[in-house]
């Protein structure tokens, strides 16, 4: 009866784990869609299982021994201490699976790390809290944040039921987008603190670090959408900013790339003209929502001790030289980041303007695209 | 007999002091012994506590209870508090009541040094915990204190630098009198290699904590000078580099780590073979195999940072040296069990969290080969896989061991049994909850949610639930043990001074509770 017993419990141990590696709902490392991240799929699997090989020899040892060597049972004390041999066989046998299962590891880690013959090269920094991907030779450059959907829903207090969201906290405005089958150098750095850069299908993470480069590369064989996070601590907003990859086929890249680089002429010819207040102001919100929304809160109130009200504020009511190089340049040592880079000359002048003539402030003055373009 | 009859007489004469002042100014082993655990059961409930706030906004998605700052606060402040304030103290006092009995001696050696240890410590959780109420609330930038994150700190930020100066002064005074307690004051026959194993492996850890806890002063004090008096250490754009903080930090962090275990594995081979009434099985190589694992914890810091952009050989270096500390850790995994083997077992609660100990831990050891993986480790780093994987070594190993020598040996300390009933509940409840609470972070990790997030995608909602269902358990399940030492304190049954039938050791030899001054007479040691 107790052998029966013991069958039935391990035989349970083992469909659950079984059962647990080949379920599809979010219980494993995604099998990913590169030659990488199967290798690395391999790889774990080889090492998981592995570990529930020793797991039940090791747990099976001790459950036996607790079964029948206890005093109730009667069991006796052996005396027995000290054996060379039984610490010489359980030094040598680990020792031996672990060069088993390092020479595999060796192998991906060799080919991971060769970036070397690439199609094309992708500039990805973190900012707090936004993605900028710049596609080197092409001219094309740009921010991807969290997606308006996810955002407002993510608000405390929202009372939006994130299952109503699609993909939320997963979707941003602007998806890197790079062509299947091509090798893709990728280059990454940070703008401000530490970033880590993330797509579990595609096999592999790695840190943006301000200040220095690393190296990435990646070829996705399938077209399609992949998903994932910053996954190194970077303040406030973490959690929310994604990374989204939209693997095109050749021809849809090419077209995809032509857009852009019109788009690109066309806010470059817009910043010429000069728009009204009203305009301004419009666009200014919609800037506001998405850039200055986090830590200046909705209302411009901020959060006392930590984040700056811009409503009432003397920056905000002041000067407007010095409002424009706060926004432009940011403020060293604070969270204030330097918005030149990732604001258009119309997104910066519709911003400010913004900020000085809403949120409770009525000071009137209005800035133009070319006056941020001359400040350049 | 008659000599325990004699002390115990004589602890009518030379007793402590009465009120207050007895605890401020005590020099007595045993009197620092309990002030550092009963610190150490306040930090660990408020600690607890800030974990229950991240069960709680984690128990489904969305926003809605705190801030995402209060969040980064909260985890921040919680690993500092367990770390340091929780399983640190816990460890200290274990310490100090036990070594000096163990090895046959009166008190501490540097019974001064050992009062002012304890002091600094409530001193610099107030400072730490104070920043709560500063502008810009506590440090959010994860235990780990990454620059240039925490430099956009609030005010807090040079509070929480001096904080852990001080517990790093304290920590180092502690591990000296530990040294020099073990090196001078063993009593005669007392051999280095008949020590137990307990004061063995404090004996290596009080060695770690002297090397890595100026590391960390070291570190902390360049983020005090960038922060404030324009030093580029970790700045880039002042030709710094901010993973320079990283390697400076993990080579303080790995071997912190160890600190938090050796010494459970010193208790949990004292508890073992008591229970199983049979010898530990290899002594000797329990004592090699600790050096072991103290010696490569010095030179396997960088696989916590596999992913910030290392050379080939230098993760090929970190992977296989990460690989190797299975060995003699996998040593001690099968001493146990053989230990346990053709014994003669009960299951009283201490027995109980050992073997909890013994099977949690090494879950937590699997997982930790697979992170030592480095191609592997570029999914995992970051996730809640990791978190699953230190809060079983961490959880189910430390605290469960320091739960263990807690049931252990609080008989002898306060002279009375605990409620055998009630500790039993204790263990099953916490068993039961701890695995609920942390089992399905390994899923989730896998599954691609990165940690330190207070909101995540809806595909994690489900495991995020049972997860802190779990977590609100075990928590309970922790008030339920402070009422069981607290009841255990009050009174009881009368514990006899051998208390479990197949203890060895000259704590056993003493009456229970112990005369204050412990061994006055050196003891006979065969």
């Amino acid at each position: 009866m107790k052998k029966l017993k013991q069958l039935l419990a391990s035989g349970a141990l083992l469909t659950f784990v079984s059962g647990l590696t080949h379920a599809d709902y979010g219980l494993n490392m995604p099998v990913g869609v590169t030659e990488t991240s199967r290798q690395v799929y391999d790889l774990h699997m080889l090492i998981l299982w592995v570990c529930v090989a020793i797991g039940v020899v090791v747990f099976g040892a001790m459950v036996y021994s607790m079964i029948y060597h206890r005093k109730s049972q009667g069991a006796v004390a052996s005396q027995f201490h000290e054996s060379m041999t039984a610490e010489l066989v359980w030094t040598v046998i680990p020792f031996i699976i672990l060069i088993v299962m390092a020479i595999p590891a060796t192998k991906v880690l060799i080919d991971m790390h060769d970036s070397s013959e690439a199609d094309m090269t992708v500039k990805v920094t973190g900012y707090q809290w936004k993605w900028r991907y710049e596609y080197i030779d092409e001219g094309v450059d740009f921010f991807s944040s969290l997606d308006a959907a996810s955002n407002e829903a993510r608000q405390l207090g929202s009372d939006i039921d994130p299952a109503t969201v699609e993909n939320y906290l997963l979707d941003v405005d602007h998806p890197l987008v790079i062509p299947v089958g091509k090798k893709v150098r990728i280059l990454l750095t940070a703008a401000d603190v530490i970033h880590a850069w993330w797509v579990p299908d595609f096999g592999w993470k790695k840190d943006a670090v301000p200040g220095f480069i690393n190296e990435a590369w990646v070829i996705v064989d399938e077209p399609g959408i992949y998903r994932g996070q910053c996954a190194e601590l970077c303040g406030r907003d973490h959690g929310f900013m994604p990374i989204v990859v939209e693997v095109k086929s050749e021809e849809d890249y090419a077209v995809w790339l032509t857009a852009q680089k019109d788009t690109a002429a066309a806010a470059k010819l817009a910043a010429i003209e000069d728009l009204d207040p009203r305009e301004l102001k419009m666009k200014g919100k919609k800037v506001y929502r998405s850039t200055c929304v986090a830590c200046h809160q909705k209302k411009g109130e901020g959060v006392p001790g930590v984040f700056p009200a811009i409503k009432g504020s003397v920056v905000a009511t002041g000067n407007i030289d010095k409002h424009i190089n706060l926004v432009m340049n940011g403020k060293a040592g604070t969270t204030m980041a330097a918005y030149k880079d990732q604001l258009s000359d119309v997104e910066l002048a519709a911003v400010i303007t913004y900020q000085r003539n809403s949120l409770g402030n009525k000071v009137g003055d209005v800035v133009q695209p070319k006056e941020i373009a001359a400040l350049r | 007999m008659a000599t325990v009859i004699d002390t115990h007489d004589d602890h009518h004469d030379h007793g402590p002091a009465s009120g207050l002042m007895r605890w401020v100014t005590t020099t007595n082993h045993k009197d620092i012994g309990t002030l550092y655990l009963l610190f150490s059961l306040i930090m660990f409930m408020v600690g607890g506590a800030m974990a229950m706030v991240i069960r709680l906004e984690l128990f489904q998605p969305g926003l809605q209870f705190v801030d995402p700052s209060f969040f980064n606060q909260m985890t921040t402040v919680h690993a500092l508090v367990m770390i340091f304030g929780a399983v640190m103290p816990a460890f200290v006092g274990l310490a100090n009541w036990m070594l000096p009995i163990m090895v046959g001696g009166p008190d501490m050696a540097l019974p001064r040094m050992n009062n002012w240890s304890f002091w600094i410590l409530p001193f610099a959780f107030a400072m730490l915990l104070g920043t709560f109420f500063m502008d810009g609330g506590a440090p959010a930038g994860g235990w780990t204190i990454y620059p240039p994150l925490v430099l956009q700190g609030g005010d807090g930020f040079p509070f929480m630098i001096f904080a852990i100066h001080m517990m790093g002064i304290s920590s180092v005074m502690g591990a000296i009198n530990v040294i020099v307690t073990i090196l001078n004051m063993r009593a005669p026959g007392m051999t280095l290699m008949k020590m137990p194993l307990f004061v063995w492996t404090w004996f290596i850890t009080a060695y770690l904590l002297i090397a890595v806890m100026p590391v960390l002063a070291g570190a902390v004090t360049m983020l005090l000078t960038d922060k404030f008096f324009a030093t580029t250490f970790f700045n880039a754009a002042g030709g710094g580099d901010p993973v320079l903080f990283q390697h400076i930090f993990w080579f303080f962090g790995h071997p912190e780590v160890y600190i938090l275990i050796l010494p459970a594995f010193g208790i949990v081979s004292q508890i073992i073979p008591t229970f199983a009434r049979k010898p530990l099985f290899g002594y000797s190589s329990m004592v090699y195999a600790t050096s072991s694992i103290a010696f490569l914890s010095f030179i396997v810091w960088a696989h916590h940072m596999f992913t910030v952009g290392m050379p080939l050989q230098g993760e090929l270096f970190f992977m296989y040296a990460t690989m190797l500390i299975a060995v003699p850790t996998g040593v001690k995994v099968f001493n146990w069990i053989s230990t346990m083997w053709k014994g003669s077992m009960t299951f009283e609660t201490p027995m109980l969290f050992a073997i909890g100990f013994v099977i949690m831990f090494t879950i937590g050891g699997f997982s930790g080969l697979m992170l030592a993986i480095a191609p592997a480790d570029f999914q995992y780093h970051d996730t809640y896989f990791v978190v699953a994987h230190f809060h079983y070594v961490l959880v189910t190993g430390a605290i469960y061991a320091i739960m263990a020598s807690v049931y252990y040996w609080i008989p002898k300390w306060t002279g009375h049994m605990y409620s055998e009933k009630m500790g039993q509940w204790h263990f099953w409840i916490s068993t039961v909850s701890v695995n609920v609470l942390f089992f399905p972070q390994h899923f989730l990790g896998l599954a691609g949610m990165p940690r330190r997030i207070p909101d995540y995608s809806v595909q994690f909602a489900e495991f995020n639930m049972w997860s802190s269902i779990g977590g609100f358990v075990f928590g309970l399940s922790q008030v339920f043990f402070c009422y069981i030492v607290y009841k255990t304190i009050k009174g009881g049954e009368k514990a006899t001074d051998q208390v479990w039938e197949g203890a060895e050791g000259l704590e056993w030899t003493l009456s229970s509770p112990p005369p204050y001054h412990s061994f006055t007479e050196a003891p006979e040691v065969k």
